[in-house]
């Protein structure tokens, strides 16, 4: 099974050099799907603040890409979350799977980021431009979205 | 016992980590919780509805009747929103 690569990092990440190492020197990867989260400025949001539990967010990060390996049969996989303060337009998450054909590596990337959104500890804090600041409320349907993937049983 | 909180439970209680020994019949998530909302007005506030409030223990997500031991890290905070 493929070990996935986690990284739980303040810095900015490159996608085109993580898709680049999750490809390189392999010829049975036909496909490499990506999500990448993005800091939107809702309700004329200044910055957002991201905090997390160092040790719990690896442990729980890897294990949902664990789940993904083991779910799918992907040649790569790669999942980078930021932490601290980010500004509009910068990227939060990157999600990142190979896969000989493209259903595999498309599926699993929307698992782990449905998964990502309610199994991994972080919490964000909003700072807006006139002041004040507020915590993100967790929604009822990222959790809905997660559970479809339980639903659907194996649908690899 | 190590507690940790994060997010509005830490902004509300007022400090991110603790070391704290409750008395024996404390002995799961919901009996720690109830016993740590009187340990401050701060600790108040922040347990004051236990609903919204998730815990994990030893790094692992946990319910409300998970047991709690000595020597355990019990954290405690918001539904996460990250991704």
């Amino acid at each position: 099974m493929t070990q996935p690569t986690i990284r739980v990092q303040e810095a900015p990440f490159d996608l085109a050099a993580e898709c680049a190492a999750l490809t390189k020197g392999r010829s049975d990867t036909g496909g490499l799907a990506s999500f990448v989260g993005i800091c939107r400025a809702d309700d004329n949001l200044s910055a957002m603040v991201l905090e997390h539990y160092p040790g719990m967010t690896e442990r729980a990060i890897t294990r949902i890409a664990e789940e993904a390996c083991a779910r799918w049969p992907l040649t790569g996989c790669t999942v980078i979350h930021r932490y601290g303060r980010l500004t509009p337009g910068d990227p939060i998450v990157l999600v990142l799977t190979a896969s000989a054909h493209r259903a595999a590596a498309l599926e699993s990337c929307a698992f782990l980021i449905d998964w990502l959104k309610t199994r991994a500890p972080f919490w964000k804090r909003e700072e807006f431009a006139e002041g004040g600041e507020r915590w993100v409320e967790a929604k009822a349907e990222d959790d809905a979205a997660a559970a479809r993937w339980s639903a659907q049983g194996g649908a690899a | 016992m190590r507690v940790l909180y994060f997010a509005w439970v830490r902004q509300k209680v007022g400090i991110a980590e603790e070391e704290v020994s409750p008395p024996a019949e404390v002995g799961d998530v919901a009996g720690l919780m109830a016993w740590l909302g009187t340990r401050s007005p701060g600790h108040a506030a922040a347990f004051a509805d236990a609903r919204q409030i998730r815990a994990a223990v030893n790094q692992e997500f946990a319910s409300p009747d998970q047991p709690v031991r000595p020597g355990d890290e019990v954290a405690f905070f918001p539904p996460v929103t990250g991704g």
